[in-house]
């Protein structure tokens, strides 16, 4: 779906030399996998605190070649996605897709698409809090700090201390990971079923914190390492027993709905556009959306 | 469900669109761009000074647009400035060059210059008025003035500071920091610490500083000088050395605050008598002319009228310029939390729909139940153990 570019603004709105300076973040991000670099970050039109760090990446790399697809929770039509899409290709004109597959880039909050990302595709995910010590720490010229010194003895604490009053890590989603063995790094709150996917993926991630203005990134097949013990090994959300009320998948993560029919809950994919193509290709629910208790 | 699931965001967002267009059409006639810039010119002031950029008609633009939300003007305009390209640094401006709409002091009765109020909500009394504009005392247009505004005058603390009693802050001189470029790091300069105050919220600096004069921070001002004016800003000439283009004239609200501190001969005294240290931490209420304490100086700078942000601004300046452990002498939790954008920002991304976030807590939550036991389920991580290496 190809849509014709406003003439107002420049192409993908931000002036030539914020792209540049983005882009050079995006560099030294590159160059040191895991580390959080300061940017200059831009205002833009959609709000601070909705994804303005991973639309200044989409804004800075994107050219008129590329194909875009953009999801928000895994959904490519949910409103915001939509927002942001709509506010890319008004100011580029470029090409859409709901299929990761076909996509050169990538925005997404808080998932990674199911299917595995090949070599040469771009994935800017949005970051609200990038920095991992934060759990332990409110200051930021202490976690910067503790980065250089790799001094994340805190942090293991934590996660001890929490193994220690509760039984487990009480970590959901944005489960901090490290990146080859030097710097500690949130992964964005994707759900901690996704985190295996950052590891040694052909694909470039960057990653973009608009409010709090830093940029970091993971090159292709970067070794990541979900936070765990030798003795309490890291586990994603349960995916047991559950299949897409849709496609009849079951590998996936799911979103939960309540039946009000019946009071009982039912699953659908989380990544709509992987649903989608799985039913076009034929797949359904093996039993008709049967409802578990 | 019709919210987010998954069709029906296209036509969730269309609607809002309308609706919006609605409100904005509601009523009879427009509202004209002329009269909300010279009318509301208070809240023309807020939204460029929160937003950081002079531009009385595009922030007139945008109140219109946006139902006359000052965080939505605010976010307008931020927006638009992205797209503008930084073509010229202007010149350092003195605000002793500034021509006076408005001065006062709350140190000195008599003041080189004078005092004046000029236009001042002060002291009016504020009864809402139900008559229309043209029914008010001198038809609407306003009557004659009895005193004309003196153009220029020197600042109050200047006698002071030739008497040596102010003690000033770090930062004269350095090449000021564009916050706007570079991130904020820490401890931040003050040139990067004003620059945030003066485009801080305004509501958010002036109850940080009211906390901090009710007891909150380390003491209480007096306002040596509120002064408001117009100054013209001035760009080195490009192609002739030596000549100087005008980029316009802005108008201003600068305040400087007065705080006793102790001198620097008195704190290296303290540190060896406690009983000392505890007379000078009485702030103002201490003697003046004792011979341990100076003035310490809180500047405020704002963009447009708004004397209660710019007497905000330098209780703020003063805090974060001085020594101590005091919340509001923090600069991360002072500088970090009140843009306009990024707190709103925030606040309001709380909205957006956090399923697959939320599913992830639950996970946790329903750890005791059987279905959720931890196993990792077939995603291939089925040992429950750490991903392949």
């Amino acid at each position: 779906m190809v849509k014709k570019r406003s003439k107002h603004y420049n192409f993908a709105f931000l002036d030539e030399g914020s792209k540049r300076v983005i882009r050079r973040a995006l560099l030294k991000a590159v160059a040191i996998p895991g580390y959080q670099v300061p940017f200059g970050s831009r205002e833009l039109p959609i709000g601070r605190g909705w994804g303005t760090g991973g639309l200044q990446i989409t804004l800075s790399v994107i050219g008129p070649g590329d194909v875009l697809k953009v999801i928000d929770q895994g959904s490519d039509d949910s409103v915001n996605a939509l927002s942001i899409r709509n506010f890319v290709t008004a100011c580029t004109g470029v090409e859409t897709t709901t299929d990761s597959g076909e996509a050169t880039l990538i925005q997404s909050r808080h998932r990674i698409p199911e299917a595995p990302l090949k070599a040469g595709q771009i994935m800017a995910l949005q970051v609200p809090m990038p920095e991992p010590l934060r759990l332990v720490e409110p200051h930021e010229a202490v976690t910067r700090v503790m980065h250089a010194e790799m001094d994340y003895a805190p942090m293991w604490l934590a996660l001890y201390e929490s193994i220690v009053r509760t039984g487990d890590i009480e970590l959901g989603a944005d489960y901090p990971v490290m990146v080859e063995d030097r710097y500690m790094m949130m992964p964005s709150p994707i759900p901690r079923f996704d985190n295996h996917k950052l590891h040694m993926s052909p694909a470039l991630f960057l990653f973009g914190a608009g409010r709090e203005k830093k940029i970091y990134a993971l090159p292709p097949y970067t070794r990541v390492v979900s936070l765990a013990f030798d003795d309490h090994p890291f586990r994603v959300e349960s995916t047991h027993g559950r299949v897409c009320r849709l496609c009849g998948a079951a590998d996936v993560y799911f979103d939960e709905f309540f039946d009000s029919a019946t009071g009982g809950r039912l699953y659908q994919c989380s990544d709509s556009g992987y649903c989608e193509k799985r039913r076009r290709a034929g797949a359904r629910a093996t039993e008709p959306a049967a409802p578990t208790a | 469900m019709a919210y987010v699931a998954v069709t029906g965001g296209r036509e969730a967002v269309k609607n809002a669109a309308v609706l919006l267009e609605r409100n904005r059409a509601a009523g009879d006639g427009d509202v004209g761009l002329d009269a909300l810039e010279k009318r509301l010119g208070l809240l023309i002031d807020r939204v460029m000074s929160e937003a950081g950029l002079y531009a009385p008609r595009c922030a007139a633009l945008a109140l219109r647009q946006s139902e006359g939300s000052p965080e939505e003007a605010v976010f307008l305009l931020r927006a638009y400035r992205s797209t503008l390209t930084r073509a010229y640094k202007s010149l350092p401006l003195d605000c002793e060059d500034m021509t006076l709409h408005r001065r006062i002091s709350a140190a000195f009765k008599d003041i080189p210059g004078g005092q004046f109020l000029g236009a001042t909500y002060d002291y009016t009394h504020r009864l809402l008025d139900f008559e229309p504009p043209e029914a008010r005392a001198g038809g609407g247009g306003g009557g004659e003035l009895s005193h004309e505004a003196p153009v220029r005058a020197p600042r109050v603390t200047r006698e002071l500071r030739r008497e040596g009693l102010i003690a000033e802050k770090d930062g004269g001189g350095a090449e000021p920091r564009d916050i706007t470029m570079d991130p904020l790091s820490f401890p931040a300069e003050r040139s990067a610490r004003l620059q945030t105050l003066t485009r801080a919220d305004t509501g958010f600096l002036s109850g940080l500083a009211y906390a901090g004069i009710r007891g909150f921070g380390p003491s209480h001002p007096t306002v040596g000088e509120l002064r408001t004016g117009e100054l013209e800003v001035l760009l080195v000439h490009p192609l002739f050395e030596g000549e100087t283009i005008s980029a316009g004239v802005i108008v201003v609200t600068e305040v400087e605050a007065l705080f006793s501190e102790e001198s620097a001969e008195a704190k290296r005294e303290a540190r060896d008598d406690p009983l000392l240290r505890m007379e000078a931490g009485q702030g103002d209420k201490a003697d003046k002319s004792s011979a341990g304490l100076s003035l310490g100086m809180g500047y405020g700078l704002v963009l447009g009228r708004n004397d209660t942000k710019a007497i905000a601004m330098s209780v703020m300046d003063y805090f974060l310029s001085s020594p101590g452990d005091g919340i509001l002498q923090n600069q991360e939790f002072v500088l970090l939390h009140g843009d306009c954008l990024e707190m709103n920002g925030f606040i309001s991304h709380l909205k957006l729909p956090h399923y697959v976030t939320f599913q992830s807590k639950l996970d946790r939550v329903r750890r005791g139940s059987p279905e959720g036991t931890g196993s990792a389920g077939s995603n291939g991580n089925e040992s429950g153990s750490l991903p392949e290496l």
